[in-house]
């Protein structure tokens, strides 16, 4: 199988008035085919930055000063004032976006939402049609059907993360951006969150996603290949067993010691997290495994 | 003690689309501990929160703080002064016209203005950022970064009771750790009382004194956490055990 997405060299800066606040410093990615990309590292350095230029939907203040992008053998490039065609947006990248409770809008029933969404994609397509899809999917996800009528506010923070990945996936894209998208679930949900995209790809409903997240286990178990961005700079990138055994940028090194799992341990110990760290020894130059 | 919860109920809805999102819930808190709450999605976490701060009608049930009934009470100003909420969604518990600087300011102006700007910069401090985030909007802030301003906010007015609801969710491993560290260092100095509302097992084993399990709006176990966590004896807390992501197959990272 052969390359999805290949990003180069994209480099984006928000534009303030004030300071410019360069969020993605010159970051290359790429996702093969069939593949998750995680993408983890530090609070601010720019993952959603990155996973809205990709989603082709970064807008002002932000600008993307540099950078391509290959999809299915096509380039586009995304700098300066590129044009990008319509048709990508949505159908050919899809953005997950981080927040998912506040995304969707909070005057509309979710069955709304679905309609919403399947119609601005094919003005032809059936009411019904369009929520037995979402209908099936809700299914799968172990919601039950009453999401559809319910409005958002009506529903948990993990309910509305789940509704908002069933209406990102509607169109099913061929890349798929999911910014956090299990940070609101329980370990139960996320897991059968994560197997319903797994079984997208498997179906081809899909061909690759990012998931970006702060939650390291659940990349573990999800991901093909983990990249690392530390200060708007990806520090190290490989597959994902090398990433969470062997690390080896000092950044990745301080991320991997501090994930905290159930295990006795833990309930005795102090981990130092990033003080316990001299954060200029995360200046290291990049460490890019293949 | 420092907080009672008595057979606290919320019914939302009438008839057909009635959902009992708390059923029947009691359990305390105790002054100076840190308490979590776990459980799977919609069971009712959240709720509990809102009901506690006097921000959503209590079906049924009572609530006491201190020994005093806060069931129903009118003019909750004091009362919010000593007990403090980080929301499970930072995106919109903000005013987004608002500087993050002129949102703190209000908490300073509670605290009094000397203290209040102390406080401001060691709360910043305890959750890893500087000074020149008080010029930014909500809207320039990463999702974590907004996150953080929540607690420092919270934390500036050092609450005897400090409720978050899934407050670290967005924040990468090393600083979540920080800032959990900063929770138990102020339970032991000030003898905060913490309600940590978390799906992360794994936070609530580093964090809690005591785990608290709901399920469908029951609360199924409660417990010293070693006993919760580590020989659970409710079935459904099992299940949530059991299907905890672990990060290490085998291998063990050494601490630097
Ligand atoms: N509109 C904006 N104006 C100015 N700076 C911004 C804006 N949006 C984001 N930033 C800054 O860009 C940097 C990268 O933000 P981004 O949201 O991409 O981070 P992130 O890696 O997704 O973080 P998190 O894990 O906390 O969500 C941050 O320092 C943030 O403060
Ligand atoms: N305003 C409301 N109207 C109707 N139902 C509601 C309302 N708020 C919450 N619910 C329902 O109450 C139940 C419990 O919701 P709650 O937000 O307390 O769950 P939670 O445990 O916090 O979940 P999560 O971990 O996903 O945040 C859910 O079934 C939800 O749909
Ligand atoms: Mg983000
Ligand atoms: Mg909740």
């Amino acid at each position: 199988m052969g390359t999805l997405v290949d990003a180069r060299n994209i480099r984006g800066v928000y534009y303030t008035g004030a300071k410019d606040v360069v969020a993605v410093d010159d970051v290359s990615i790429r996702v093969e085919e069939g593949e998750v990309l995680g993408l983890a590292g530090e609070s601010g350095s720019g993952k959603t930055t990155l996973g809205s230029i990709i989603s082709l939907i970064a807008r002002p203040p932000l600008h993307v000063e540099q950078g391509t992008l290959e999809i299915d053998g096509k380039v586009q490039e995304l700098g300066g004032d590129a044009r990008i065609p319509r048709t990508w947006r949505g159908s050919v990248v899809s953005m997950l976006p981080q927040g998912a409770m506040n995304s969707i809008s909070p005057t509309k029933r979710v069955r709304h939402l679905v309609w919403d969404v399947m119609r601005s994609h094919d003005r032809r397509i059936s009411k019904e049609v369009a929520l037995d899809r979402a209908r099936e999917r809700i299914t799968a996800l172990g919601l039950p059907v009453r999401v559809l009528d319910a409005y958002p506010h009506q529903l948990s923070g993990g309910m509305k993360q789940r509704v908002v990945t069933i209406i990102s996936t509607l169109l099913n894209p061929r890349l798929l951006v999911a910014d956090e998208p299990t940070s609101a679930l329980d370990v139960s949900s996320q897991k059968i969150l994560i197997e319903m995209l797994l079984e997208m790809l498997d179906q081809k409903f899909m061909s690759g996603v990012i998931f970006v997240t702060h939650d390291l286990p659940v990349l573990r178990t999800v991901a093909t290949k983990i990249a690392v961005m530390y200060q708007g700079r990806v520090v190290e990138s490989g597959p994902t067993q090398l990433m969470v055994d062997r690390p080896q940028h000092p950044y990745t090194k301080a991320l991997m010691s501090s994930v905290l799992t159930p295990e006795p341990k833990y309930s005795k110990i102090r981990i130092e997290g990033m003080s316990g760290f001299d954060r200029t020894s995360f200046d290291a130059p990049a460490v890019i495994h293949s | 003690m420092i907080y009672d919860v008595s057979h606290l109920t919320k019914v939302f809805g009438r008839g057909r689309h009635q959902v009992r999102a708390v059923d029947d819930v009691s359990f305390e808190l105790e002054e100076g501990q840190i308490t979590t709450i776990v459980g799977e999605s919609g069971s009712g976490k959240s709720t509990v929160a809102r009901m506690l701060l006097g921000l959503l009608p209590i079906t049924s049930g009572t609530l006491t703080f201190r020994g005093k009934d806060v069931t129903h009470l009118r003019d909750r100003a004091e009362y919010w002064r000593q007990v403090q909420a980080v929301f499970q969604d930072p995106f919109s518990s903000f005013n987004q016209f608002f500087t993050v600087g002129k949102l703190l300011n209000r908490s300073m102006k509670l605290v009094g203005k000397e203290a209040g700007q102390q406080r401001l910069e060691e709360s910043l401090g305890h959750v890893g950022m500087d000074l020149e985030v008080l010029d930014r909007y909500p809207h320039q802030l990463s999702g974590g970064q907004r996150q953080r301003v929540m607690i420092a906010r919270a934390l500036m007015m050092r609450p005897a009771l400090l409720i978050a609801d899934e407050a670290t969710s967005m924040l990468d491993a090393s600083l979540r750790v920080n800032i959990l560290n900063v929770l138990t260092d102020l339970r032991d100095s000030l003898g905060m009382t913490v309600l940590f509302i978390t799906h992360d097992i794994g936070q609530a084993c580093y964090l809690a004194d005591r785990v608290l399990v709901m399920e469908h709006g029951k609360m199924v176990e409660q417990g010293p956490t070693d006993e919760v966590i580590f020989s659970p004896r409710h079935a459904y807390t099992k299940r949530l055990l059991a299907d905890v992501p672990k990060l290490h197959s085998a291998l063990e990272l050494e601490q630097p």
